[in-house]
């Protein structure tokens, strides 16, 4: 039987030692009306057989198309030193390090993760992970609600829509009101944000670049939230953040990013990472797990968990958040990837990106229909609008290999006709040629 | 150790996946960020000396016996990561489905997708399942959300959610979070009493959050009895499957009548826990609870093709972006091919009795305080010791020392100087006996050599840290 490694002569021995006769004697307390109805598993296989069930499938996928999708989740290419070094089995098959004393390679790497993500964000301190993106969001949401003892949020439409849906779904129990401030054509209506903001708003949520692909400057907003003591929440698509303004240069209290394209696989939607930063105030209402450094009996530096006060375990009901795990391996994912790109890596993926999204950009506006839906800067992604409905177009090009984009009126009433494309370091510019073409001719 | 921030030399190149530096910035000067980011220069080889040494400074089940109690730390057969290792399944861009008529881009994950929620099914007897939960605890959280839809939906006024006083910190965590009101019941002789829960059961209770086995590692007998109570008031029954893995094959918590039930599917089906996440954590339910599942749900068409279904207006909509750790319960799917009925059976027997193996030979030397059958684990309790000066903490120590990770310690809570102890079904014989071995001569160096325990751990990259310092100082990233 596999990964059981008792004989039967072992087992035998147990037995005596426990002074029973067999196994089954160990399950005596199950009574016969809890014993199950059926258990109809399908025999087990050899791991041959296995992988080569799971080979099919995967074979059933269509991964080689050519994919200009985006939505918050990006394909960039991963260096392989970050496979080889977080697949190595101390670090895979560790648990989480409540002996810190055995765990200082998963306790250090998480403070690196802390600093780099703090860094990158512009902010004072951060947790270690999260679920993913929109938890970080939902989490960054409760902290304001809880920070301010408020309970109206300000949000901004032009936020990612499978974020504000989920938060939708968190709040429905909690006395907690969303005040969604509609998309401006694809813009962040930063004017009607601020005038939705009174003494009654715990926190302002807004994401840049935007879910269009535009970039704001959120100074002012951030400016007016902190005018009636509301706490300013970001969200922020991190390899960009190499470039742009950070969260902490705005003046937001809270920034939260998806990490998924720091060195994480897509793999149709997780595991992905939540990044959650935060500036020093706000530090004692964040949720999850977070490593601090301190000094052993002897001197020397080391690293615990931290500030566990807030956690489950201890305040049970009265928690922060009932987040008692964190996705340490992927935030060390995230931290091996920045490390192996190095600053100058990460702002090269970051600019090429930028480039092809821009040469992507002119060459689809070139054909005759298609317009700009973004409005002024954007980064790697944007919206054009088509003179048919999205999912038309979409439909003519996967036949033929290419997912041209996400169609934004699964989410945007109005918007039936937009298409979002994005483009990473890995979309080439002759794929971009073969996507215009395409979509030239299918539009014809 | 260095940190890799202090190991940085400005001007050192790393690995660049692509050539060419854009020079454009296409955003206006305002909209930049100014001066050094603060990441590290460093080359291929600093990084992969940094992070090899990082690991070798810590303790896994690939290199050191793991009996930590309620955290099921079995071993993760190596063949589940070529599975989710695969391209085809990696690199599938999450949002595909959603492209109308794409669900033919995916048949092969919908296809994992609907597989092993057939197989969940069976295991547990639940009607269907979410994948979507991306941990144990927020398979919780879901849970606890379909249990105030379902009241909600049905007009009742429910505010109390009951939790048992050996329930793990994140059940009433979690009905919190969701709203409710969290009602204490205390345990008799280790299990779930019906007195005590006649006392606070009412019309305003929502519901119970059980463990079963308890984290105790005893089974609750009373369940029958616990579970006919709570149908009087119309309140649901929710099964952290936290300890599942004591179980299958001998009871599924659906016959027995629990509405709503998630896995830890790094505790029962093998996942590896990659210190400290990702998890996984699916939910399932009895037939009445099955409208409220959160979107999307796969469904099988008559022509066998598989697709996402949105269209459940009772849903209590998205708990996570899209289809949960797909990456995660692919090994678990994986895992579960593997073993089969009868090898997840076998599983759970081997568990249990390497436990009550273990419990019986340390119970010559320790306090048991429940010494009667266990399941998957037991706790035992260094009361004795600690009279002497020597604490819960100082074993686990002792025993980080001599190199294996520790047990569970002071907890559950309702055992004092509590060493909780889970073996699982993967280690061998010698480990368990080495294990009880040392575990006893630690026992006897209470009368002879306390300090030895005391100041342990010495042979380790550091001595006991001083936690105290940690959290009043804050030292949180490399900066602050």
């Amino acid at each position: 039987m596999p990964f059981v490694p008792h004989t039967e002569d072992e087992v035998r021995e147990m037995l005596a030692t426990i002074g029973v006769g067999s196994v089954d004697d160990l399950f005596a307390e199950i009574s016969a009306d809890m014993r199950p109805k059926s258990f109809d598993i399908p025999e087990g296989l050899s791991e041959m057989e296995v992988l080569s069930k799971l080979e099919a499938l995967a074979a059933k996928n269509a991964t080689d198309s050519v994919s200009f999708l985006g939505a918050g989740f990006y394909d960039h290419y991963i260096p392989a030193a970050v496979d080889a070094l977080t697949m190595r089995g101390e670090f895979y098959t560790a648990y989480t390090p409540y002996q810190p004393e055995a765990s200082q390679g998963t306790l250090q790497a998480i403070f690196e993760y802390q600093t780099a993500v703090a860094r990158l964000l512009g902010m004072d301190c951060a947790n270690a992970s999260v679920y993913d993106g929109g938890t970080a969001l939902y989490e960054a949401t409760m902290m304001a609600v809880r920070k301010t003892k408020r309970r109206k949020i300000v949000v901004s439409e032009a936020l990612n829509p499978i974020y504000r849906v989920m938060l939708g779904s968190y709040t429905t129990n909690l006395d907690v009101d969303l005040v969604t401030i509609p998309h401006k054509d694809g813009q962040t209506d930063i004017e009607g944000l601020k005038a939705a903001l009174d003494d009654s708003t715990a926190a302002v949520l807004v994401q840049n670049p935007n879910f269009f692909g535009s970039v704001n400057d959120l100074t002012e907003l951030f400016a007016a939230a902190k005018a009636v003591k509301a706490v300013s929440i970001m969200s922020v698509y991190p390899v960009l953040q190499t470039l742009l303004k950070t969260p902490g240069e705005m003046g937001a209290d809270i920034a939260v990013a998806e990490g998924q394209s720091l060195g994480l696989p897509l793999s149709f939607g997780g595991p992905y990472l939540g990044i959650m930063t935060c500036t020093k105030t706000m530090v004692r209402q964040m949720p999850g797990r977070i490593v601090g450094r301190t000094t052993d009996t002897n001197g020397r530096t080391g690293y615990v968990l931290t500030l566990q006060a807030r956690e489950q375990h201890i305040r049970r009901q009265r928690a922060t958040s009932n987040i008692c795990s964190n996705q340490s391996l992927c935030a060390l994912r995230a931290l091996v990837h920045i490390c192996a790109l190095g600053e100058m890596g990460l702002k090269r993926v970051a600019r090429v990106s930028m480039e092809r999204a821009h040469i992507c950009a002119e060459r689809l506006t070139a054909i005759p229909g298609v317009e700009m839906l973004t409005k002024g800067s954007f980064g790697n992604e944007f919206a054009v609008t088509l003179p048919v409905n999205a999912f038309e177009a979409i439909d003519k090009l996967t036949e033929r290999g290419y997912v041209p984009g996400f169609p934004l009126g699964r989410y945007f009433e109005g918007l039936e006709n937009g298409l979002l494309v994005a483009c990473t370091e890995k979309t080439s510019e002759e794929q971009i040629g073969i996507f215009a073409e395409m979509l030239r001719g299918a539009l014809k | 150790m260095k940190t890799i921030f202090e190991q940085s030399v400005a001007g050192r190149e790393g690995c660049w996946p692509c050539e060419g530096m854009a020079e454009e910035a296409y955003i206006p000067k305002d909209m930049l960020r100014e001066g050094n980011i603060g990441l590290p220069s460093v080359s291929e080889l600093d990084v992969v000396r940094h992070f090899t040494r990082l690991s070798q400074l810590n303790y896994s089940v690939d290199s050191n016996f793991y009996p930590l109690g309620s955290c099921t730390m079995k071993y993760n057969p190596k063949f589940t990561e070529v599975a989710a290792g695969l391209p085809g399944f990696t690199r599938l861009h999450p949002v595909l489905p959603q492209l109308r008529g794409a669900g033919g881009l995916c048949q092969g994950a919908l296809e994992v997708m609907y597989e092993i929620e057939r197989l969940l099914c069976e295991i547990t007897g639940m009607a269907a399942y979410t994948m979507h939960p991306m941990a144990g605890a927020h398979g919780e959280l879901t849970g606890v959300m379909l249990m105030a839809a379902y009241h909600r939906d049905k007009g009742n006024k429910k505010t109390k959610v009951i939790v048992p006083d050996s329930a793990h910190g994140t059940n009433p965590a979690s009905a919190a979070i969701a709203g409710f009101e969290i009602v204490s019941v205390e345990s008799k002789d280790g299990i779930v009493d019906p007195a005590a829960l006649e006392k606070v059961l009412d019309d305003e209770v929502a519901g119970m959050m059980m463990t079963c086995p308890n984290t105790l590692g005893l089974f609750e007998k009373n369940l029958p009895e616990v579970v006919r109570m709570l149908r009087k008031v119309d309140a649901l029954l929710y099964y952290d499957g936290a300890n599942l893995n004591a179980i299958m094959g001998k009871m599924r918590v659906g016959d027995v009548g629990f509405d709503i039930v998630h896995w830890n599917v790094h505790k029962t089906l093998a996942t590896p826990h990659g210190g400290g996440g990702p998890g996984s954590g699916p939910v399932g339910v009895s037939e009445r609870l099955v409208d409220y599942l959160p979107v999307s749900r796969v469904r099988k068409r008559e022509d066998g093709q598989f697709f996402l279904d949105y269209d459940f207006p009772k849903s209590i909509g998205y708990v996570a972006p899209f289809y949960g750790n797909f990456g995660v319960y692919l090994k678990a799917y994986a895992y579960i091919l593997r073993l089969g009925g009868a090898g997840l059976t076998r599983a759970s027997e081997n568990a249990v009795l390497a436990a009550n193996y273990m419990r019986k030979r340390l119970s010559s030397h320790f306090e048991v305080p429940y010494n009667r059958t266990c399941m998957h684990e037991f706790v035992i309790s260094a009361t004795p010791q600690a009279h002497k000066g020597v604490h819960a903490l100082d074993f686990a120590k002792g025993l980080l020392d001599r190199g294996y990770h520790a047990p569970t310690i002071y907890f559950p809570l309702i055992v004092p100087e509590a060493l909780m102890i889970e073996p699982t079904e993967t280690e061998n014989k010698e480990t368990l006996d080495k294990f009880c071995d040392d575990l006893i001569e630690l026992a006897e160096l209470v009368d002879t050599n306390p300090e030895a325990l005391t100041s342990a751990p010495v042979n380790l990259p550091v001595t006991r840290l001083d936690e105290t310092k940690a959290a009043r100082s804050m030292e949180l990233t490399d900066d602050l």
